[in-house]
């Protein structure tokens, strides 16, 4: 399998979009585009796993790599193992959906479908790009067309969160940068190709800096404590497709960056950061849960619990044990396509009762059976209900880092689990304001979801699944290539 | 350590017991997905019709268990039927699916089956007419599916998979009428009580299965309950605050395990849940989930009793439930609450029953009594409900002061009640007597303070079973503003046959020779009753009912009287010892006002404030730098490429 077409998959429908016309064929080939996004997803899963079972023991599959710019040795080099398949394999499902949900979009909608596929060009470059140099280049892709998709569609105080979030996240990507830089120049051997960079060691003192510049500026992204401000206020304002992108699947650009530059190519500094990073990894998940407690806003109460859910996948890289690491990477797929789900849904009552209070709702399970199923549904996989997928993250998680027998870690661990109980009760109390109790008279009359938003559910629902009640075929995909990393860790 | 020799795989075995948690499980996708639109009117057939499959396959296995199979040179074996690695997280070290057949669970598949066929039937009447039908019956099946699931667990965290459904379920079954304020609140508190104690299951597997290396029932306790094995070695000499690893997971286990069993002081949510569906109430809060807790100490029993902290604890919260849910249940007046501290009491005696046991021969005793009441109390309890839920559908009121004088317009009900209230009351030839004579017995020989409690607690449950049924059935005349439901009677046939059945099984269950087929060993445990031992708690249970027919059979000024007489008590026991005012107080004021608030005012005021303060004054300077250029965007890419420029210098300088 040839990886450029993930490259060329989004371009062409790009230029597609910019070809057509009217609204309704921007739709048609926005959908398309997302459809084959989605199949060439599914068919690189099972190319890779043939070539796997036919013994193929190379690192990386599918490798390319041309010369771009010779002079800096600045290569176009890809390639992807199981964590990239997986990172793929989400953020095809999740640009499905969020095409699907978006068919309601009226204003500018070829521009808006524009942004979206290029989001999705972003994501999957970065996931596939093994030159830290293209790396850096697809981040930005991805992180610029949410400026506009907040600024221009978005609602409340848009231009306030468009601005937050563009000023953090491309802070975040400052720092990457000169992360990146740091490396090619205090590496050895002026280089950014990954692969290069993780077979030799790192001079000491160059990881001590490096590290901590690649792994903020990543962790902007993936809402590491304290730099997640962007999170509540970027989520909320967004149009409900830009909240599915952000938190399903930039904020996952973040985790695959933390993991896959910072602590894999400095095993040094990783590990003597660790405890930094466990003990923000904890704020975050317990002070999130608490503070999603305490919100009253639909939307808000998802940005929050997205702080907490991110803050097991930094548990877990933090923890450097293989079966942590395999659950951060599970906890990031997990959480990608739930809390899309969760935003779409979120989307779908607030188009119906123009509310996102959860003080104003009630007894919406009468009026739209559909949608509150489905927001029961990711609830329970939120609270880590078994069969859905944040149970077979979380437990995966919780069950690595028990392997760290350190005091401190263990102590990191049980303060992670007790997040379970509070967000039970944000999960119950949201689901509970909204579907259950005495229907108001104003919601007496609305309707329940249309094909394109049933649709863009079941697709996400089948991920939940999919990962939720047969995780061995994830598992198997992932760990292999968690395994690499933390035989680098382990110095084997 | 025959016990733990597994036979090897049977296959067709494995597959006809994975048929009897499979059949609910696809009657609730069915149901549930298509349910509301094609099956409205027949989803309570096809549900019944599937569990009764099950029924009869649960039958047959247990036939095949315990007559053919089972037993090898006299000793019950742990017959590993089926085992699926689910999730594997290194190699050796996996959550797996499978199906563990030995004589408690076997025992758990009849009991949750025929228990639950039952609830089935008598729900195709109760709930006739209900505009969500079909879901009644999916989530049914959902509980149904989750708790066999539970009990043929072979692995640590398969059952934690199951025990998680078997809440949510319950969490869904109680919020039934989802309009209704009070039962979503009982929902999410039952749901998040439970939860709260899961969280202690949890970090008990994580310690327990780590010092064991896995998660595999066999191997745990082989390796666990095992002194000269070295993960008990190492477990037991890893402290923590002077607590060994061991008893830490074996005390964080039963605390999951107590807050589904609904011990004290984690029982707050059970009277609650009482807002379901009577049925409901019968299947989930009486007969099977809320005994998990004692299921899931008695299939960790051998690790359990080579740590005798645990055991104590097991046995003191036990026998304070007990105690502590008799009190109170004397004091109710709602008749389902009576029930459900009764269940919570009857569940404490099974929770000592294993606390006071011992590992071996006769001194597992205890063991084999806790199981046989669960067995016995799994009828009579759910004949209870389901003849309260009769009461309930006829006089559309749980209040006794709206009852009375019903014995004859609800005959049979009348007659199935008065059985089960003798069978809890311990009263003989009934099955409750001789569950209870072995637990009582068990205690004596281990525990003497432990069995007089218990001997109290037991006159109370007679008398606060017989103040129930007085109340009921006798007391007063049928009050005449009665808002009775005559042309529902005692509701037909679908009604009329789970109340016998059960009754037949509260009258004759205990003639089963228990002890013969579930021992702690696997051997067959010869239980004697002692005349002489008997008398004093037959004598105490029948002055029991002698105080409750002088109190209540006819209606009078003692009640009241001796209620008054004992004034702070009696109030502080109606009042359920304020425990859930105490809770509240924990929650609200301490977990929302002063951790959450403040966590939500931080964020919003502290971390973001920094964020925005900073980006303000980057704003002043770089416009004090760049002069009036407007435009924001061009704005930010000025402060990117700033912050680049600031960095890499900070860097290069660092780095010289």
């Amino acid at each position: 399998m040839n990886l450029i077409y993930l490259i060329l998959l989004p371009i062409l429908t790009a230029a597609g979009i910019l070809l057509v016309q009217k609204p309704a064929q921007v739709k048609v080939v926005a959908l398309t585009g997302a459809a084959l996004q989605l199949l060439l997803a599914i068919l690189l899963l099972f190319a890779y796993r043939q070539e796997r079972a036919l013994g193929n023991l190379a690192q990386m599959l599918f490798e390319l790599e041309y010369e771009w710019v010779p002079g800096w040795n600045i290569n176009f080099h890809v390639g992807v193992d199981g964590i990239s398949i997986a990172m793929i394999l989400l953020t095809a499902f999740v640009v499905v959906a969020g095409v699907l949900v978006s068919w309601n979009v009226t204003k500018m909608t070829k521009e808006f479908y524009f942004l979206l596929i290029l989001l999705s060009l972003g994501a999957y470059g970065f996931f596939i790009s093994l030159d830290l140099f293209i790396l850096f280049f697809f981040l930005e892709i991805a992180v610029l067309p949410k400026y506009l998709l907040i600024g221009i569609w978005g609602s409340g105080k848009k231009e306030y969160a468009a601005n937050k979030l563009a000023v953090m996240l491309m802070g975040g990507s400052a720092l990457v940068l000169v992360g990146i830089l740091g490396l090619y120049f205090g590496g050895s051997g002026y280089t950014f190709d990954l692969l290069h960079l993780s077979s030799i060691s790192i001079p000491r003192e160059t990881q001590m800096i490096c590290f901590p510049l690649l792994f903020i500026g990543f962790g902007v992204f993936t809402a590491l404590f304290p730099f997640h401000t962007w999170v509540p206020d970027g989520h909320s304002a967004a149009p409900t497709a830009g909240s599915m992108f952000l938190a399903g699947i930039s904020m996952k650009l973040g985790g695959y960056g933390c993991l896959r530059v910072a602590t894999y190519v400095m095993p040094d500094a990783a590990k003597e950061y660790a405890p930094i990073v466990i003990l923000l990894a904890t704020i975050a998940i317990l002070y999130g849960a608490f503070a999603t407690m305490m919100q009253k806003d639909l939307k808000y109460i998802n940005a929050y619990s997205s702080v907490s859910h991110c803050g097991f996948v930094l548990l877990g890289i933090g923890m450097l044990t293989q079966t942590a690491v395999t659950g951060a990477v599970l906890q990031m797929v997990s959480h990608g396509v739930m809390t899309a789900l969760f935003f779409a849904v979120i989307g779908m009552i607030y188009e119906r009762t123009h509310t996102r209070q959860v003080n104003e709702m009630g007894g919406l399970l009468k009026v739209m059976p559909f949608i509150t199923t489905v927001l029961m549904i990711v609830g329970l996989c939120s609270l880590g209900l078994p069969g859905l997928s944040g149970f077979v993250a979380e437990m995966t998680v919780f069950v690595g880092s028990w392997q760290n027998p350190g005091t401190y870690h263990r102590v990191a661990t049980i303060a992670a689990c007790m997040s379970i109980v509070v967000t039970a009760v944000y999960i119950l109390r949201a689901v509970g304001k909204t579907s259950m109790g005495p229907l108001p008279a104003a919601f007496a009359n609305l309707t329940d979801a249309k094909w394109n938003e049933k649709a863009a559910a079941i697709i996400l629902l089948a991920g939940i699944f999919a990962v939720g009640l047969a995780p061995g075929w994830l598992v198997e995909l992932i760990r292999p290539a968690t395994e690499v990393i933390t035989d680098r860790l382990s110095g084997k | 350590m025959q016990l733990l020799q597994s036979l090897p795989m049977n296959l067709g075995l494995g597959w006809a017991v994975a048929l009897i948690p499979l059949l609910p499980l696809a009657t609730f996708v069915l149901l549930g997905l298509f349910g509301r639109h094609h099956f409205r009117n027949n989803a309570g057939v096809i549900g019944t019709f599937s569990l009764f499959i099950s029924t009869l396959t649960a039958l047959y296995i247990a036939n095949g268990y315990f007559f053919e199979y089972g037993s090898v040179n006299g000793v019950y074996q742990k017959i590993m039927a089926l085992q699926i690695t689910w999730l594997e997280f290194s190699p050796g070290f996996s959550i797996d699916m499978g199906i563990l057949l030995d004589p408690i669970s076997v025992m758990m598949l009849v009991v949750v089956t025929f228990v639950s066929l039952m609830v089935h039937i008598y729900s195709l009447s109760y709930m006739k007419g209900e505009e969500r039908f079909s879901t009644y019956y999916a989530f049914l099946s959902l509980f149904t599916f989750s708790m066999l699931g539970l009990v043929i667990s072979s692995n640590i965290f398969q059952l934690y998979f199951f025990w998680e459904l078997v809440g949510v379920s319950s969490f869904l079954l109680i919020g039934y009428y989802f309009d209704r304020p009070s039962a979503v609140a009982a929902a999410k508190k039952a749901f998040i009580v439970t939860r709260f104690a899961d969280l202690g299951f949890l970090i008990g597997i994580l310690i327990l299965s780590f010092q064991a290396g896995t998660f595999d029932f066999n191997e745990l306790i082989a390796r666990l309950g095992t002194a000269s094995n070295p993960a008990f070695q190492s477990a037991t000499a890893a402290s923590f605050m002077g607590v060994s690893a061991l008893t830490w997971g074996l005390v964080l286990v039963f605390i999951g395990g107590a807050g589904k069993s609904a011990m004290f002081p984690l029982h707050i949510w059970l009277p609650d849940a009482m807002e379901g569906p009577t049925p409901v109430s019968a299947l989930i809060h009486a007969a099977t989930m809320v005994v998990a807790g004692v299921f899931l100490v008695a299939r960790l029993f051998p690790v359990f009793s080579v740590s005798p902290a645990a055991l104590a604890i097991v046995t003191y919260i036990g026998i304070i439930s007990a105690l502590f849910a008799a009190v109170i249940a004397c004091t109710q007046t709602d008749i389902k609450r009576v029930l459900a501290y009764s269940t919570m009491s009857q569940i404490g005696f099974m929770m000592f029953a294993l606390g006071v046991s011992g590992n071996a021969g006769e001194s597992g005793l205890g063991f084999t009594a806790s199981m046989f009441h669960l067995f016995t109390h799994a009828m009579f309890k759910a004949l209870l409900f389901l003849g309260a839920g009769s009461v309930i559908h006829f006089i559309h009121s749980n209040e006794m002061q709206d009852m009375g004088g019903l014995r004859k317009l609800l005959p049979v009900t009348h007659i199935c009640f008065l059985l089960a209230c003798l069978a809890i009351s311990g009263i003989p030839p009934f099955a409750g007597f001789f569950s209870k004579e072995e637990i009582l017995l068990a205690a004596y020989t281990s525990n003497p303070a432990v069995y007089y409690i218990a001997l109290v607690t037991s006159g109370l449950t007679a008398f606060y079973m017989f103040r129930l049924y007085f109340n009921i059935f006798w007391s007063k005349a049928v009050p005449a503003h009665a808002p009775l439901d005559h042309h529902h009677g005692e509701g037909g046939f679908p009604i009329v046959l789970p109340l016998v059945l059960l009754a037949a099984g509260s009258v004759a269950a205990g003639f089963i020779p228990f002890g013969k087929f579930v021992s702690v060993n696997g051997k067959a445990l010869e239980t004697e009753l002692h005349l002489v031992f008997s008398v004093a708690p037959v004598l105490l249970a029948l002055a029991g009912i002698l105080l409750a027919t002088w109190l209540y059979k006819k209606q009078n000024e003692r009640p009241a009287a001796i209620s008054a007489s004992l004034g702070g008590l009696y109030k502080a026991a109606h009042r359920r010892f304020y425990i859930d005012e105490i809770y509240v107080f924990i929650t609200k004021k301490i977990l929302f006002n002063l951790v959450g608030k403040p966590a939500a005012w931080f964020d919003k005021n502290v971390v973001d404030g920094m964020v925005n303060g900073t980006a303000e004054a980057t704003a002043t300077v770089s416009e004090k730098i760049r002069g009036l250029q407007s435009g924001k965007v061009q704005q930010y890419a000025m402060f990117f490429l700033v912050a680049v420029i600031f960095l890499a210098v900070i860097f290069i300088y660092l780095w010289k």
